[in-house]
Protein backbone atom coordinates (compact mmCIF):
# COMPACT_ATOMS: atom_id res chain seq x y z
CA UNK A 1 0.00 0.00 0.00
CA UNK A 2 1.25 3.38 -0.98
CA UNK A 3 0.54 5.82 1.48
CA UNK A 4 -0.24 9.62 0.72
CA UNK A 5 0.98 11.73 3.58
CA UNK A 6 -1.31 14.62 4.53
CA UNK A 7 -0.19 17.31 6.20
CA UNK A 8 -2.01 19.68 5.42
CA UNK A 9 -0.11 21.17 2.40
CA UNK A 10 -3.02 20.89 -0.81
CA UNK A 11 -3.63 18.54 -3.49
CA UNK A 12 -4.01 14.85 -2.40
CA UNK A 13 -7.02 14.19 -4.73
CA UNK A 14 -5.52 14.39 -8.10
CA UNK A 15 -2.45 11.72 -6.87
CA UNK A 16 -5.06 9.68 -5.38
CA UNK A 17 -7.10 9.99 -8.53
CA UNK A 18 -4.62 8.89 -10.75
CA UNK A 19 -3.58 5.80 -8.72
CA UNK A 20 -6.87 4.53 -8.60
CA UNK A 21 -7.64 4.72 -12.34
CA UNK A 22 -3.83 2.87 -12.49
CA UNK A 23 -5.23 0.33 -10.33
CA UNK A 24 -2.31 1.30 -7.92
CA UNK A 25 -3.69 0.55 -4.26
CA UNK A 26 -3.07 3.77 -1.87
CA UNK A 27 -4.26 6.22 0.52
CA UNK A 28 -4.51 9.15 2.06
CA UNK A 29 -3.37 9.24 5.45
CA UNK A 30 -2.14 11.92 8.14
CA UNK A 31 -1.71 9.48 11.01
CA UNK A 32 1.52 8.48 12.19
CA UNK A 33 0.57 4.62 12.65
CA UNK A 34 -0.32 3.80 9.20
CA UNK A 35 2.39 5.94 7.54
CA UNK A 36 4.60 3.73 10.02
CA UNK A 37 3.29 0.30 8.21
CA UNK A 38 3.30 2.12 4.52
CA UNK A 39 5.36 -0.33 1.73
CA UNK A 40 6.04 3.51 -0.13
CA UNK A 41 5.26 6.49 0.16
CA UNK A 42 4.44 9.81 -1.44
CA UNK A 43 4.98 13.36 0.03
CA UNK A 44 2.93 15.55 -1.69
CA UNK A 45 3.10 19.35 -1.06
CA UNK A 46 2.14 22.58 -2.25
CA UNK A 47 2.55 25.97 -0.06
CA UNK A 48 5.45 27.32 1.68
CA UNK A 49 8.60 25.87 2.38
CA UNK A 50 8.22 25.95 6.44
CA UNK A 51 4.84 25.84 6.85
CA UNK A 52 5.78 22.18 5.29
CA UNK A 53 8.60 21.52 7.57
CA UNK A 54 6.76 22.80 10.46
CA UNK A 55 3.52 20.64 10.13
CA UNK A 56 6.18 17.53 9.76
CA UNK A 57 7.76 18.08 12.39
CA UNK A 58 4.75 17.88 14.35
CA UNK A 59 3.56 14.52 16.24
CA UNK A 60 6.24 12.82 15.51
CA UNK A 61 6.04 12.40 11.77
CA UNK A 62 9.52 13.44 10.89
CA UNK A 63 11.42 10.70 12.92
CA UNK A 64 8.96 8.33 11.44
CA UNK A 65 9.44 9.10 7.74
CA UNK A 66 13.81 9.60 8.76
CA UNK A 67 12.98 5.39 9.80
CA UNK A 68 11.02 4.73 6.42
CA UNK A 69 13.60 6.59 4.24
CA UNK A 70 16.80 5.99 5.70
CA UNK A 71 16.87 2.20 7.45
CA UNK A 72 13.78 0.80 6.12
CA UNK A 73 14.78 1.72 2.56
CA UNK A 74 11.32 2.01 1.27
CA UNK A 75 10.45 3.55 -2.17
CA UNK A 76 9.83 7.69 -1.45
CA UNK A 77 8.71 9.80 -3.71
CA UNK A 78 8.57 13.35 -3.51
CA UNK A 79 6.18 15.70 -5.61
CA UNK A 80 6.85 19.62 -6.00
CA UNK A 81 7.28 20.79 -2.21
CA UNK A 82 7.83 17.66 -1.11
CA UNK A 83 10.83 17.14 -3.59
CA UNK A 84 11.91 20.22 -2.37
CA UNK A 85 11.69 19.35 1.39
CA UNK A 86 14.17 16.11 0.81
CA UNK A 87 16.79 18.73 0.21
CA UNK A 88 18.70 20.74 2.71
CA UNK A 89 16.61 23.87 2.41
CA UNK A 90 15.79 26.34 0.08
CA UNK A 91 15.69 30.14 -0.08
CA UNK A 92 12.04 30.71 0.48
CA UNK A 93 12.44 29.35 4.34
CA UNK A 94 14.61 29.31 7.11
CA UNK A 95 13.98 25.73 8.62
CA UNK A 96 16.16 23.03 7.15
CA UNK A 97 14.58 20.51 4.84
CA UNK A 98 14.72 16.89 5.44
CA UNK A 99 18.52 16.26 4.14
CA UNK A 100 18.19 13.04 2.51
CA UNK A 101 19.37 14.48 -0.74
CA UNK A 102 22.69 17.18 -0.77
CA UNK A 103 20.66 20.58 -2.45
CA UNK A 104 19.08 23.22 -2.39
CA UNK A 105 15.82 25.10 -3.43
CA UNK A 106 16.75 28.51 -5.17
CA UNK A 107 14.25 31.01 -6.13
CA UNK A 108 14.39 32.02 -9.94
CA UNK A 109 15.58 35.01 -11.13
CA UNK A 110 13.06 37.48 -12.09
CA UNK A 111 12.26 38.06 -15.46
CA UNK A 112 9.67 40.21 -17.48
CA UNK A 113 9.74 37.25 -20.79
CA UNK A 114 10.06 33.98 -18.02
CA UNK A 115 7.52 34.99 -15.39
CA UNK A 116 7.55 33.58 -12.13
CA UNK A 117 6.02 31.33 -11.24
CA UNK A 118 7.39 29.03 -14.07
CA UNK A 119 3.59 27.64 -14.76
CA UNK A 120 3.34 25.08 -17.78
CA UNK A 121 4.17 22.26 -19.57
CA UNK A 122 8.12 21.78 -20.10
CA UNK A 123 10.34 19.04 -21.29
CA UNK A 124 12.55 17.24 -18.52
CA UNK A 125 15.61 14.73 -19.56
CA UNK A 126 16.37 11.75 -17.68
CA UNK A 127 20.16 12.36 -17.21
CA UNK A 128 20.73 8.90 -15.91
CA UNK A 129 19.24 5.89 -16.07
CA UNK A 130 16.93 4.38 -13.49
CA UNK A 131 13.41 2.20 -13.10
CA UNK A 132 11.31 5.52 -12.18
CA UNK A 133 12.24 7.51 -15.94
CA UNK A 134 12.23 3.98 -17.62
CA UNK A 135 9.89 3.80 -20.75
CA UNK A 136 9.60 7.53 -20.79
CA UNK A 137 8.32 9.15 -24.69
CA UNK A 138 10.60 11.37 -26.48
CA UNK A 139 8.53 13.76 -26.39
CA UNK A 140 7.02 13.68 -23.08
CA UNK A 141 6.30 16.85 -21.38
CA UNK A 142 5.30 17.66 -18.10
CA UNK A 143 3.42 20.06 -15.85
CA UNK A 144 5.39 22.59 -13.54
CA UNK A 145 4.37 24.99 -11.15
CA UNK A 146 7.50 26.52 -8.87
CA UNK A 147 9.09 29.35 -8.09
CA UNK A 148 12.05 27.89 -6.52
CA UNK A 149 14.04 24.98 -8.52
CA UNK A 150 15.94 22.52 -6.73
CA UNK A 151 19.88 22.47 -7.50
CA UNK A 152 21.70 19.46 -6.31
CA UNK A 153 25.30 20.04 -4.89
CA UNK A 154 26.25 16.57 -6.42
CA UNK A 155 25.43 15.69 -9.75
CA UNK A 156 24.91 11.74 -9.22
CA UNK A 157 21.75 13.12 -7.35
CA UNK A 158 20.34 14.34 -10.57
CA UNK A 159 17.87 12.38 -12.24
CA UNK A 160 16.12 14.85 -15.16
CA UNK A 161 17.04 18.45 -16.03
CA UNK A 162 14.97 21.05 -17.44
CA UNK A 163 15.57 24.34 -18.65
CA UNK A 164 13.66 27.35 -17.44
CA UNK A 165 15.94 30.50 -17.95
CA UNK A 166 18.00 28.24 -15.78
CA UNK A 167 19.22 24.62 -15.97
CA UNK A 168 17.66 22.98 -13.26
CA UNK A 169 17.40 19.95 -11.45
CA UNK A 170 13.41 18.75 -12.53
CA UNK A 171 14.21 15.49 -11.26
CA UNK A 172 16.87 14.00 -8.58
CA UNK A 173 17.10 10.31 -6.55
CA UNK A 174 19.64 8.79 -4.46
CA UNK A 175 18.90 4.96 -3.55
CA UNK A 176 15.70 4.76 -2.51
CA UNK A 177 14.65 8.16 -2.50
CA UNK A 178 13.07 10.17 -5.41
CA UNK A 179 11.94 13.92 -5.99
CA UNK A 180 9.71 15.17 -9.26
CA UNK A 181 9.40 19.36 -9.17
CA UNK A 182 6.78 18.61 -11.74
CA UNK A 183 3.01 17.31 -11.21
CA UNK A 184 3.53 13.56 -12.64
CA UNK A 185 -0.51 13.24 -11.19
CA UNK A 186 -1.05 16.24 -13.40
CA UNK A 187 0.90 15.39 -16.99
CA UNK A 188 -1.51 12.88 -18.96
CA UNK A 189 -0.02 9.80 -20.06
CA UNK A 190 3.75 10.77 -19.63
CA UNK A 191 3.32 11.43 -15.86
CA UNK A 192 0.99 8.39 -15.30
CA UNK A 193 4.29 6.11 -16.94
CA UNK A 194 6.64 7.58 -14.00
CA UNK A 195 3.70 7.11 -10.68
CA UNK A 196 3.34 3.30 -12.97
CA UNK A 197 7.34 3.01 -12.57
CA UNK A 198 7.04 4.30 -8.90
CA UNK A 199 4.28 1.43 -8.34
CA UNK A 200 6.52 -1.36 -9.81
CA UNK A 201 9.91 -0.55 -8.13
CA UNK B 1 11.97 24.96 -24.46
CA UNK B 2 8.75 25.98 -22.38
CA UNK B 3 5.80 25.36 -24.13
CA UNK B 4 2.62 28.60 -24.01
CA UNK B 5 -0.01 26.97 -22.68
CA UNK B 6 -2.93 26.59 -24.70
CA UNK B 7 -6.06 26.38 -22.64
CA UNK B 8 -9.60 25.27 -23.52
CA UNK B 9 -12.26 27.60 -21.72
CA UNK B 10 -15.29 25.69 -21.12
CA UNK B 11 -18.62 27.80 -20.27
CA UNK B 12 -20.65 25.68 -17.85
CA UNK B 13 -24.11 26.31 -17.73
CA UNK B 14 -25.15 24.62 -14.18
CA UNK B 15 -25.11 20.92 -16.07
CA UNK B 16 -24.48 21.89 -19.50
CA UNK B 17 -21.50 22.58 -21.75
CA UNK B 18 -22.28 26.31 -23.69
CA UNK B 19 -20.69 28.88 -25.99
CA UNK B 20 -21.77 32.67 -25.78
CA UNK B 21 -20.90 35.39 -28.27
CA UNK B 22 -19.97 38.79 -26.72
CA UNK B 23 -21.33 37.24 -23.56
CA UNK B 24 -24.26 36.63 -24.95
CA UNK B 25 -26.60 34.13 -27.29
CA UNK B 26 -26.10 30.74 -25.72
CA UNK B 27 -25.20 28.08 -27.89
CA UNK B 28 -25.32 24.67 -26.39
CA UNK B 29 -22.69 22.26 -26.70
CA UNK B 30 -22.89 19.25 -25.07
CA UNK B 31 -22.60 16.97 -21.75
CA UNK B 32 -19.26 18.28 -19.64
CA UNK B 33 -18.19 15.25 -19.05
CA UNK B 34 -18.06 13.86 -22.47
CA UNK B 35 -16.70 16.46 -24.25
CA UNK B 36 -14.04 16.73 -21.51
CA UNK B 37 -13.51 12.97 -22.44
CA UNK B 38 -12.53 14.20 -26.04
CA UNK B 39 -10.13 17.09 -24.74
CA UNK B 40 -8.51 14.84 -22.23
CA UNK B 41 -8.20 12.12 -25.17
CA UNK B 42 -6.25 15.28 -27.52
CA UNK B 43 -3.96 15.90 -24.56
CA UNK B 44 -4.78 19.92 -24.02
CA UNK B 45 -2.75 21.38 -21.82
CA UNK B 46 -4.93 22.65 -19.44
CA UNK B 47 -9.27 23.05 -18.80
CA UNK B 48 -10.28 25.99 -17.59
CA UNK B 49 -14.88 25.73 -16.58
CA UNK B 50 -16.59 28.88 -16.03
CA UNK B 51 -20.43 28.63 -14.51
CA UNK B 52 -21.00 31.89 -16.22
CA UNK B 53 -24.28 32.45 -14.15
CA UNK B 54 -23.54 30.74 -10.71
CA UNK B 55 -22.63 34.21 -9.15
CA UNK B 56 -25.58 35.60 -10.29
CA UNK B 57 -27.90 33.32 -9.45
CA UNK B 58 -26.16 32.63 -6.17
CA UNK B 59 -25.27 28.96 -7.11
CA UNK B 60 -22.34 26.81 -5.13
CA UNK B 61 -19.84 25.02 -7.64
CA UNK B 62 -21.55 21.72 -8.76
CA UNK B 63 -19.23 19.68 -6.91
CA UNK B 64 -20.21 16.70 -8.73
CA UNK B 65 -19.85 17.04 -11.87
CA UNK B 66 -16.09 18.52 -11.43
CA UNK B 67 -15.31 15.24 -9.80
CA UNK B 68 -16.66 13.16 -12.43
CA UNK B 69 -13.68 15.22 -14.53
CA UNK B 70 -11.20 15.49 -11.72
CA UNK B 71 -11.36 11.38 -11.73
CA UNK B 72 -10.32 10.79 -15.45
CA UNK B 73 -8.73 14.25 -16.76
CA UNK B 74 -5.11 14.02 -15.34
CA UNK B 75 -3.95 17.70 -16.07
CA UNK B 76 -4.50 20.99 -15.07
CA UNK B 77 -7.72 21.90 -14.15
CA UNK B 78 -8.93 24.96 -13.02
CA UNK B 79 -12.79 26.00 -12.01
CA UNK B 80 -14.98 29.41 -11.35
CA UNK B 81 -18.11 30.49 -10.49
CA UNK B 82 -19.83 31.62 -7.46
CA UNK B 83 -16.72 30.87 -5.42
CA UNK B 84 -17.50 33.17 -2.27
CA UNK B 85 -15.16 32.53 0.32
CA UNK B 86 -11.92 30.56 0.80
CA UNK B 87 -14.01 27.11 2.27
CA UNK B 88 -15.71 26.87 -1.11
CA UNK B 89 -12.27 27.19 -2.66
CA UNK B 90 -11.01 23.92 -0.63
CA UNK B 91 -13.88 21.65 -1.87
CA UNK B 92 -12.62 22.10 -4.99
CA UNK B 93 -9.09 21.83 -4.36
CA UNK B 94 -10.41 18.77 -2.07
CA UNK B 95 -11.62 16.92 -5.46
CA UNK B 96 -8.66 17.53 -7.57
CA UNK B 97 -8.76 20.64 -9.30
CA UNK B 98 -5.51 22.68 -7.90
CA UNK B 99 -6.74 26.23 -9.33
CA UNK B 100 -9.82 28.41 -8.85
CA UNK B 101 -11.03 31.47 -10.48
CA UNK B 102 -12.78 34.27 -9.31
CA UNK B 103 -14.05 37.29 -10.82
CA UNK B 104 -17.51 39.08 -9.05
CA UNK B 105 -16.38 37.89 -5.84
CA UNK B 106 -13.07 39.58 -6.31
CA UNK B 107 -14.42 42.58 -6.54
CA UNK B 108 -17.23 42.43 -4.52
CA UNK B 109 -15.07 40.63 -1.39
CA UNK B 110 -11.85 42.78 -1.12
CA UNK B 111 -9.83 40.57 0.89
CA UNK B 112 -11.06 37.28 -1.01
CA UNK B 113 -7.78 37.13 -3.29
CA UNK B 114 -5.59 37.57 -0.07
CA UNK B 115 -7.67 35.03 1.65
CA UNK B 116 -7.36 32.60 -1.01
CA UNK B 117 -3.58 33.06 -2.00
CA UNK B 118 -1.88 33.03 1.58
CA UNK B 119 -3.88 29.78 2.73
CA UNK B 120 -3.57 28.05 -0.87
CA UNK B 121 -0.61 29.75 -2.52
CA UNK B 122 -1.20 32.62 -5.09
CA UNK B 123 -0.82 29.51 -7.48
CA UNK B 124 -4.02 28.14 -7.04
CA UNK B 125 -5.62 31.21 -7.53
CA UNK B 126 -6.56 32.95 -11.69
CA UNK B 127 -8.55 36.52 -11.24
CA UNK B 128 -10.56 36.67 -14.18
CA UNK B 129 -11.20 39.86 -15.33
CA UNK B 130 -13.66 41.16 -18.38
CA UNK B 131 -13.44 44.18 -19.81
CA UNK B 132 -15.06 46.51 -22.26
CA UNK B 133 -14.01 48.98 -24.86
CA UNK B 134 -16.96 51.35 -25.63
CA UNK B 135 -17.65 53.47 -28.38
CA UNK B 136 -15.44 56.01 -27.26
CA UNK B 137 -12.18 53.65 -26.91
CA UNK B 138 -12.68 53.77 -23.54
CA UNK B 139 -11.63 50.60 -21.41
CA UNK B 140 -13.57 49.31 -18.22
CA UNK B 141 -13.99 46.12 -16.46
CA UNK B 142 -17.33 44.48 -15.99
CA UNK B 143 -18.38 41.93 -13.02
CA UNK B 144 -21.62 39.56 -13.03
CA UNK B 145 -21.20 37.75 -16.15
CA UNK B 146 -20.46 41.17 -18.08
CA UNK B 147 -23.30 42.93 -16.82
CA UNK B 148 -21.78 45.37 -14.69
CA UNK B 149 -19.84 48.03 -15.12
CA UNK B 150 -17.33 49.11 -12.04
CA UNK B 151 -15.24 51.65 -14.10
CA UNK B 152 -12.10 50.31 -13.51
CA UNK B 153 -9.76 50.77 -16.17
CA UNK B 154 -8.58 46.65 -16.66
CA UNK B 155 -4.79 47.87 -16.69
CA UNK B 156 -5.16 49.30 -13.17
CA UNK B 157 -7.68 46.62 -11.84
CA UNK B 158 -5.20 43.88 -13.39
CA UNK B 159 -1.89 45.71 -11.25
CA UNK B 160 -4.56 45.79 -8.18
CA UNK B 161 -4.84 41.61 -8.21
CA UNK B 162 -1.24 41.15 -8.64
CA UNK B 163 -0.43 43.40 -5.71
CA UNK B 164 -3.52 41.19 -3.92
CA UNK B 165 -1.81 38.39 -4.39
CA UNK B 166 -3.53 36.72 -7.35
CA UNK B 167 -1.22 33.90 -9.37
CA UNK B 168 -3.08 34.40 -13.14
CA UNK B 169 -4.72 36.74 -14.80
CA UNK B 170 -7.14 35.22 -17.34
CA UNK B 171 -7.68 38.47 -19.19
CA UNK B 172 -11.64 38.01 -20.97
CA UNK B 173 -12.20 40.98 -23.91
CA UNK B 174 -16.39 40.88 -23.84
CA UNK B 175 -16.27 42.61 -27.03
CA UNK B 176 -14.44 40.34 -28.71
CA UNK B 177 -15.52 37.13 -27.05
CA UNK B 178 -17.17 34.52 -29.19
CA UNK B 179 -16.44 36.44 -32.66
CA UNK B 180 -13.34 34.65 -34.56
CA UNK B 181 -12.35 37.91 -35.11
CA UNK B 182 -8.48 37.68 -33.41
CA UNK B 183 -7.33 39.27 -29.88
CA UNK B 184 -7.10 42.51 -28.68
CA UNK B 185 -3.84 42.74 -28.81
CA UNK B 186 -3.16 46.21 -27.80
CA UNK B 187 -4.65 45.81 -24.45
CA UNK B 188 -3.45 42.41 -23.80
CA UNK B 189 -0.10 43.58 -24.23
CA UNK B 190 -0.31 46.98 -21.97
CA UNK B 191 -1.17 44.04 -19.05
CA UNK B 192 1.45 41.65 -20.19
CA UNK B 193 4.25 44.13 -19.82
CA UNK B 194 2.46 45.87 -17.14
CA UNK B 195 2.12 42.88 -14.25
CA UNK B 196 4.90 39.84 -13.50
CA UNK B 197 2.26 37.50 -13.13
CA UNK B 198 0.85 34.94 -16.15
CA UNK B 199 -1.57 36.02 -18.56
CA UNK B 200 -4.22 33.92 -20.54
CA UNK B 201 -5.53 36.34 -23.12
CA UNK B 202 -8.54 35.58 -23.85
CA UNK B 203 -11.77 35.99 -26.49
CA UNK B 204 -11.94 36.62 -30.03
CA UNK B 205 -9.46 33.61 -31.15
CA UNK B 206 -10.81 32.24 -34.15
CA UNK B 207 -7.49 30.66 -35.90
CA UNK B 208 -3.92 29.37 -35.48
CA UNK B 209 -2.64 32.88 -36.94
CA UNK B 210 -4.09 34.58 -34.06
CA UNK B 211 -2.30 32.40 -31.60
CA UNK B 212 0.37 32.98 -32.61
CA UNK B 213 -0.10 37.21 -33.07
CA UNK B 214 -0.60 37.32 -29.64
CA UNK B 215 2.12 34.82 -28.65
CA UNK B 216 4.59 36.58 -30.55
CA UNK B 217 4.77 39.22 -27.58
CA UNK B 218 7.27 37.02 -25.08
CA UNK B 219 6.24 37.73 -22.21
CA UNK B 220 2.46 36.36 -22.99
CA UNK B 221 2.16 32.54 -20.99
CA UNK B 222 -0.93 31.18 -22.35
CA UNK B 223 -3.93 31.56 -24.67
CA UNK B 224 -7.45 30.75 -23.89
CA UNK B 225 -9.88 29.29 -26.18
CA UNK B 226 -13.20 29.02 -26.83
CA UNK B 227 -15.11 28.76 -30.00
CA UNK B 228 -12.02 27.64 -31.97
CA UNK B 229 -11.94 24.11 -30.13
CA UNK B 230 -16.00 23.58 -29.75
CA UNK B 231 -17.13 24.51 -33.40
CA UNK B 232 -16.16 23.28 -36.20
CA UNK B 233 -16.03 27.24 -37.88
CA UNK B 234 -17.49 30.34 -37.31
CA UNK B 235 -21.64 29.71 -37.76
CA UNK B 236 -21.13 25.71 -38.10
CA UNK B 237 -21.54 23.17 -35.93
CA UNK B 238 -20.36 21.60 -32.69
CA UNK B 239 -16.80 19.74 -33.45
CA UNK B 240 -14.30 19.54 -30.09
CA UNK B 241 -10.89 20.03 -31.39
CA UNK B 242 -7.29 21.17 -30.71
CA UNK B 243 -4.94 23.58 -33.07
CA UNK B 244 -2.14 21.44 -34.45
CA UNK B 245 0.37 22.09 -31.67
CA UNK B 246 3.24 22.10 -33.82
CA UNK B 247 2.17 24.63 -35.72
CA UNK B 248 2.41 27.08 -32.27
CA UNK B 249 5.36 29.68 -31.35
CA UNK B 250 7.13 28.05 -28.82
CA UNK B 251 8.86 29.84 -25.91
CA UNK B 252 13.13 29.90 -26.38
CA UNK B 253 14.14 30.00 -23.18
Amino acid sequence: MIVIIDYGMGNLGSILNMCKFLNIEACISDDVESIKNAKKIILPGVGSFDTAMERIKKNGMQEVLNIKALEEKIPFLGICLGMQLLTNGSQEGSLPGLGWIDAEAIKFPESRVLKVPHIGWNEAKSVKSDLMVKGLLDNSRFYFVHSYFVKTNNNDNSLMKTKYGVTFDSAISKANIYGFQFHPEKSHKYGMKILKNFSEI
Amino acid sequence: MHINRLIPILLLNNESLVKTARFNNFSYIGDPCNTVRIFNELEVDELLFLDINSSREGRAPNLSILSDIANECFMPLGYGGGIKDSEEAKKIFDIGFEKVSINTNAFLKPHLITDIAKIFGSQSLVVSIDYKKNLFGKYSVYIKSGRKNIKLHPLDWAKEVENRGAGEILLTSINKEGTWSGLDLELIDQVVDAVNIPVIAHGGVGSVDHINNALSNQSLSAVGLGSLVVFQKKDMGVLVNFPDRSKIIKKLV
